[in-house]
């Protein structure tokens, strides 16, 4: 079938995919068992970690080898279908949500650990690996992998390279990003190519770079080597409380001036603690507007010199009250109520929807207030995580998807968020991705011309835009219907386009 | 001024673009006429408290560094600086310095650019903010490109804390030897940043917290070095100073897994990033040195000198030169900007 070259205009027509024939031309490459194609067993796939969209896609593809990754990227190629690369699902923005005319692309057989070097401090592994499952690899040699998500249990390697999915040590340890020095991965036409490599850089552009954070729109990741680091000797966390939300954004900044990188920084407010102390008993200040989490690692002189500077930058900065983890299960319990924030969520309110925008640190507190804002304006309750010390902000809006009119005002709300990081100086997404979810709020960071070039750079990888269409970057003409609804200072924002 | 720069793009000719031209030297031939870069200069923003500062492209490093260590923080990346080298060279040429291995290299730092198109676009890409996953890493594909691809105005970059303590120790060793301690002690949690090894001598840097500083240093022996040589000795390494770089022979940069044993090939080496840089003096055969770099699963580029007719850089799969192309097509589709400069393909 033939397809025109991707374009920023309008999105690809897949409608005359052969169904028959495609499946027909996968059930030759695959196992019986590697092929789903029944309606029961699409199902499962239909969604990711963000059930609020879904889809059934045409077939589910599981290979298990390289070779028939290949294979079925030509097949559907040759048939003029769209692919959907899929890790573990754990994704938060329906980057996974499969195409009704496409091919999942699950990567999830794919699971060997192929290699841990202790010497080189590297790992080569499959896509489907899941993160934690690298560090609980690498623990005996006294290294672990940095990045940690909150879903590390569950989610996979080829998902966070696909997401650039960050963590709660990001600040000092980097997103995936600066932890992986190689992936593997199959083009659209077939062929098998490496970005990066062993060393620490690679000849031509940085397309490794480029690769990461693509969200599945450029190539299908096979292999992956990341980078191990020495686990720290030791680890101690501050739990700080504040009376005043921006006094406890100023604390951020101020840690920040005093030239200290925490490994960890994170933010909770009220209503976020309310909801996690009863489930997880971390011991968290409940009369506090906002706690700080503050920890610091290496070794022990390090560790000690280090709280000590936090803590006096904390009682000036006017916490209320200060503790410090004196014992590893303390530090453990600590970070088990800011890690349970998401469940917890999920226990007071039948649904909830997470944000994920990033702004200047400066400004936390006011976004803070202005969620406060928009509650009363939603009607809706929302309660708030933040990577405080990397700007970025997991507002948990409330609602429930079986009351009429929710999941509406819920989408507004977020949107309205979004809206703000960027006007903050920030961005729509610091580490969930754009996936389906929020690629209306790209119209709002980027003008046509960025998503031109966004759009260019799809096409040099895949032209005629077959691997996960339709998001990430927005059309023209989507932006163009989007912009009807919002003006920017009274310009608007794609004026070359003709409103439909 | 931009609209000068858009004047010079529009008449679609090749252009060389250039801020202070202290890397000349670096990339393919040079071709076009120079479109100077430092007119449009000067710091944008600088927010200690956000560690972000944003900055012109013809604005010197060394403005931009004094600027930050006023303020007591750096660019851990350490880009060269060749004499006069402006940030939007630095950010374009994409060389970090000896911290590089341990710190993470100048890309890592690049938060993000607005860049002219070769269409005399302007775009922008990426923020001031840490983490940014929204559209394509456009910031990061531009540096170390070389220019070809656009004229980056302004870069905003990620800054850091300089720390407060900081130690260099010396060991007399084999080369193996040296290698075999630089992996050991880099999987440790020893706050070790830079590392060299030549003529038998190991040299490392620790740097971070004082206490943790003086734990290393006692912990791992060696003699120590005065505060003022180390400078010497590191600055001599980032701005290629020391008497290894000095005369006329090629100078060779193989790019390998730290790990890589030893490479046997004729002329002097030094190594840096814990054995992930190692540079290679002398007149070698091109093809020898990209084989045995290739082999040690890395590549070689030949940084300075030498007969650049058979390429500076390991030549690409053609799967990847395909999508260079296209690239170089998409953001510059009348080939205007420093043709030739990374592969004589575009």
């Amino acid at each position: 079938m033939a397809l025109r070259e991707h374009s920023a205009d309008v999105a690809q027509d897949f409608a005359d995919t052969d169904r028959a024939s495609l499946l027909a031309a996968l059930a030759g490459i695959l196992p019986p068992a590697a092929l789903l194609s029944a309606e029961e067993d699409l199902k499962p796939y239909e969604c990711d970690g963000l059930s609020a969209y879904r889809q059934v896609p045409l077939a589910v593809a599981l290979p298990e080898t390289e070779a028939q990754v290949v294979a079925v990227i030509k097949a559907c190629r040759a048939a003029g279908a769209p692919i959907v690369a899929r890790g573990a699902g754990t994704g938060l923005s329906a980057g996974a949500l499969p195409h009704p005319q496409g091919v999942v692309l699950s990567l999830a057989k794919l699971k060997k650990i192929l290699r841990v070097d202790p010497v080189a401090r590297v790992a080569v592994v499959q896509p489907g690996v899941r993160n934690l499952a690298i560090s609980e690899a690498a623990a005996p040699l006294g290294l672990y992998y940095a990045p940690d998500p909150s879903s590390q249990i569950a989610c996979s390697i080829g998902g966070n390279v696909a997401e650039n999915s960050g963590g709660v040590h990001c600040l000092k340890y980097g997103l995936t990003l600066h932890n992986v020095l190689r992936v593997r991965a199959v083009l659209v036409s077939g062929d098998i190519v490496e970005f990066g490599n062993h060393a620490l850089d690679a000849p031509g552009y940085d397309l490794l770079a480029v690769s990461i954070g693509s969200e599945g729109m450029l190539a299908v990741v096979t292999e992956v080597t990341v980078k191990l680091v020495p686990k720290p000797e030791q680890a101690q966390v501050i739990m700080a409380s504040f009376d005043d939300v921006m006094k406890a954004g100023e604390a951020v900044a101020a840690v920040i001036a005093a030239g200290i990188i925490p490994a960890g920084l994170e933010m909770m407010d009220k209503p976020a603690t309310a909801a996690v102390e009863p489930y997880v008993k971390a011991g968290y200040d409940l009369n506090a507007e906002a706690i700080l989490l503050c920890e610091s690692d290496g070794t022990a002189e390090e560790v000690a010199e280090e709280i000590s500077r936090m803590k006096a930058v904390l009682e000036t900065s006017g916490a209320t009250d200060i503790r410090v983890s004196q014992s590893e299960p303390e530090r453990l319990r600590f970070w088990a109520g800011r890690k349970a924030a998401f469940p917890a969520a999920g226990r007071i309110s039948p649904d909830y929807y997470c944000m994920d925008g990033t702004i200047p640190r400066k400004r936390l507190g006011e976004m803070l207030t202005a969620i406060y804002a928009m509650e009363k304006k939603y009607r809706l309750r929302c309660i708030n995580v933040f990577h405080a010390g990397d700007g970025n902000l997991h507002p948990l809006i409330l609602y429930d998807a079986n009351v009429a009119g929710e999941l509406e005002r819920t989408e507004a709300f977020g949107a309205e968020i979004l809206k703000l990081s960027v006007d903050l100086g920030g961005t729509i997404t610091g580490e969930h991705g754009v996936g389906y979810e929020k690629i209306n709020s790209m119209c709002d960071q980027f003008g046509s011309e960025e998503l031109r070039a966004f759009h260019a750079v799809k096409r040099a990888f895949d032209p005629e835009g077959l691997l996960n269409p339709e998001k990430g970057v927005p059309t023209l003409h989507r932006c163009a219907e989007f912009g009807r609804m919002h003006v920017h200072g009274g310009q608007v924002k794609f004026p070359e386009l003709e409103r439909l | 001024m931009i609209d000068e720069f858009r004047a010079r793009i529009l008449e679609r000719k090749p252009l060389r673009l250039r801020g202070g031209g202290s890397k000349d030297f670096y990339g393919g031939p040079l071709a076009g006429d120079v479109l100077d870069t430092r007119s449009h200069a000067g710091i944008v923003s600088y927010e200690p408290t956000e560690l972000v500062v944003t900055a012109r492209c013809g604005t010197p490093l060394a403005e931009l560094e004094s600027a930050l260590a006023a303020r007591r923080q750096f660019l851990a990346c350490e880009p060269p600086r060749f004499g006069n080298a402006t940030v939007g060279g630095a950010v374009a040429a994409g060389l970090s310095g000896p911290r590089r291995a341990a710190v993470g290299s100048l890309r890592d730092y690049v938060l993000g650019v607005r860049i002219m198109d070769g269409e005399g676009r302007v775009l922008r890409f990426g923020g001031e903010v840490m983490k940014n996953v929204a559209g394509f890493d456009v910031s990061r594909l531009m540096t170390g490109s070389l220019g070809t691809l656009g004229l980056i105005l302004d870069v905003s970059l990620k800054v850091l804390p300089l720390p407060a303590g900081d130690a260099s120790l010396r060991f007399e060793m084999p080369q193996d030897k040296a290698l075999e301690a630089m992996n050991r002690w880099a999987g440790q949690p020893l706050p070790l940043v830079a590392s060299c090894w030549q003529d038998g001598v190991l040299s490392i840097r620790l740097s971070g917290a004082q206490a943790a500083v003086a734990a290393a240093c006692k912990k791992l022996g060696g003699e120590s070095l005065a505060a003022a040589a180390a400078d010497e000795f590191w600055n001599g390494l980032r701005e290629q100073g020391a008497a290894f770089f000095a005369g006329d022979a090629p100078l060779w940069r193989l790019s390998v897994p730290s790990v890589a044993p030893p490479l046997e090939l004729p002329g002097e080496q030094l190594l840096e990033w814990g054995g992930a840089q190692r540079w290679l003096r002398g007149d070698g055969d091109a093809a020898q040195l990209r084989e045995a770099a290739a082999r040690a699963g890395g590549h070689a580029t030949l940084f300075h000198g030498g007969d650049k007719t058979g390429g500076v850089f390991a030549p690409l799969q053609p799967a990847l030169m395909e999508v260079h192309r296209r690239l170089k097509h998409s953001f510059d589709p009348y080939g205007v900007f420093n043709p030739g400069r990374m592969y004589s393909e575009f």
